[in-house]
């Protein structure tokens, strides 16, 4: 069973790794982002008596990196229906738990690592954490969220068959669930009904923690981050394993 | 090893395998035959779990492929009629992929894929990526990776397809041998009359999803008083190209569209 999981995680690593423009390609936008928004708004932020924006803002970039590459590795699974490969695992005698286990292990791996980039540049650009201790606690967060959005991308990409309606439906998910995080601004004065779509965004949680372990700020608890994205993780594998094992081909 | 009774497959509304049974013995080599769209790779896919069927009884070595999947699909190899594997990978990481998955132990694993290489004739080129084959090394590649589990039966969908002559003895010739040796039954689909006449013990034809007969190559050839399978196939299944299939196909689609 271990192996099992360690082979498909292997494989995703293995292709991710030899598709160089797939490794560039997905830290082009939160680059983009970092260093449009931190330092566009940097000005206006702290005229409005706020903290430094762009310690701010970092945690939310790398959340969002997290975001796309997560929600993004589905779409492997598409390709693997597209050509061929899927149904080489789907007469393996192997459980769908586990199939789907090892896929959301190679999905997060990629998109830890794709966010440690991000990170480390934006070290580069002057953000500071509130002590290098605090990246081990912040990769772990990093690697929940992940586990819980590459589980919600695949259990999707279960069920879809066409390379085109993927990339469509995934960005129609992932702009909502960007915005109403909390990433680029304070949710703590917003309006109440936004408020309300942050509050049941899991997104927000997983930005929440990640900034609180990086930067100390928060606007949630700990416990509480930890709790919704871990029940959620679980509860997206479950639920993919259960769509693989509903495949036809 | 393989029973199956009654067994219908039905695609909105269109029946693909039309109420079929038939069984194959233990270490038997069995040809399922029959013109382009008759049914064969649809019910190769409901034998090996990837489709259920609509109704109809199934066994494969003595498991129920819907309630006991993984004892079922243990026993079985499958070379897909269409491509299944990784091209991303190279062609030793794909054979090693499948050994890890169906459990090998490491010792065996290593020998047999070399072992299985060799025999197709791909050992030299292991280490290149499969996205840089040919289409008949990808085949042979394809076939080698189906045995590297030594199972109990084994499905070929057309496995010959696109294989040059050479290459098309020598891998029956190993499967010939695994059978002789093992008794490992096999199940293959040909549009090549002499392949199955050649190997297979025993014949079924198929046609728009029913079997129309059934029986050693002997036998059919003497029913329907011709000389060679392929007379009595041509004989039994008409002359005409399945055009039917498409048309059917095209007649579902429409209906589904009006539905919407
Ligand atoms: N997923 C599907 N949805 C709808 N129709 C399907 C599906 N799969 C197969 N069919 C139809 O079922 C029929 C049988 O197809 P099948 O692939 O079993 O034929 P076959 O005997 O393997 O033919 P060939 O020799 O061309 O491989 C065809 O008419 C095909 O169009
Ligand atoms: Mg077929």
């Amino acid at each position: 069973m271990i192996q099992t999981i360690y082979v498909m995680w292997l494989r995703q690593l293995k292709r991710y790794w030899r598709s160089k423009s797939r490794l560039i390609g997905s830290i082009g936008q939160p680059l983009l982002f970092l260093v449009a928004f931190g330092f566009g708004f940097s000005p206006v932020f702290e005229k409005a008596g706020g903290v430094d924006y762009m310690q701010f803002l970092v945690p939310g970039i790398v959340a969002m990196t997290i975001l796309f590459t997560s929600m993004f590795t589905g779409i492997e699974v598409v390709w693997d229906r597209r050509f061929g490969f899927l149904k080489e695992t789907l007469v393996a005698p192997i459980s769908r738990t586990d199939i789907m286990i090892g896929r959301t292990l190679g999905g997060a791996t990629i998109s830890v690592i794709q966010g440690l980039v991000v990170l480390l540049l934006a070290f580069l650009i002057g953000f500071r954490p509130v002590s290098w201790f605090s990246i081990l606690p912040a990769v772990f967060f990093m690697f929940l969220l992940s586990i819980f959005l590459t589980g919600f991308g695949t259990a999707i990409a279960s069920r879809i068959d066409d390379m085109q309606a993927f990339p469509m439906i995934m960005n129609l998910l992932i702009m909502p669930m960007f915005f109403l995080s909390g990433a680029l601004f304070p949710i703590d004065g917003l309006p109440s009904f936004i408020k309300l779509l942050v509050l049941v965004n899991p997104l927000s949680y997983g930005v929440d923690g990640l900034r609180a372990t990086l930067t100390g700020v928060m606007s949630f608890t700990l416990p509480l981050d930890l709790t919704v994205l871990a029940g959620l993780s679980i509860l997206v594998n479950l639920v993919g394993a259960w769509l693989f094992s509903r495949i036809e081909i | 090893m393989i029973k199956v009774m009654n067994l219908t497959k039905n695609f909105n509304g269109f029946t693909a395998v039309d109420d079929i049974s038939f069984n194959v013995g233990e270490g038997e080599i069995f040809a399922f035959l029959g013109p382009n769209g008759a049914g064969k790779s649809t019910t190769i896919k409901m034998l090996t779990t990837l489709l259920k069927p609509s109704s109809g009884k199934l066994m494969v070595n003595g498991f129920n492929p819907l309630t006991q999947q993984d004892d079922a699909r243990r026993s079985f190899g499958i070379v897909f009629q269409d491509q299944s594997i990784d091209e991303e990978l190279t062609a030793y990481e794909n054979m090693e992929f499948h050994g890890v998955l169906y459990g090998v132990e490491k010792e065996t694993r290593t020998e047999r894929i070399k072992q299985l290489m060799e025999m197709v004739g791909l050992w030299s080129r292991r280490d290149d990526y499969v996205k840089y084959y040919s289409g008949g090394m990808k085949r042979r590649l394809e076939i080698a990776r189906g045995l590297i589990h030594h199972p109990r039966i084994l499905f070929l969908d057309e496995p010959t397809l696109g294989l040059d002559p050479q290459t098309r003895n020598n891998i029956w010739e190993h499967i010939l041998e695994l059978n002789a040796d093992d008794g490992m039954t096999i199940f293959f689909t040909t549009h090549y009359m002499a392949e199955a006449e050649e190997v297979a013990d025993r014949v079924a034809i198929i046609d728009h999803g029913q079997i129309i007969t059934s029986g050693t190559v002997e036998e059919i050839r003497s029913s329907t008083s011709t000389s060679s399978l392929e007379d009595a196939f041509l004989q039994l299944t008409g002359r005409s190209i399945r055009e039917e299939n498409a048309t059917s196909m095209d007649r579902m689609r429409l209906r589904r569209g009006v539905r919407r």
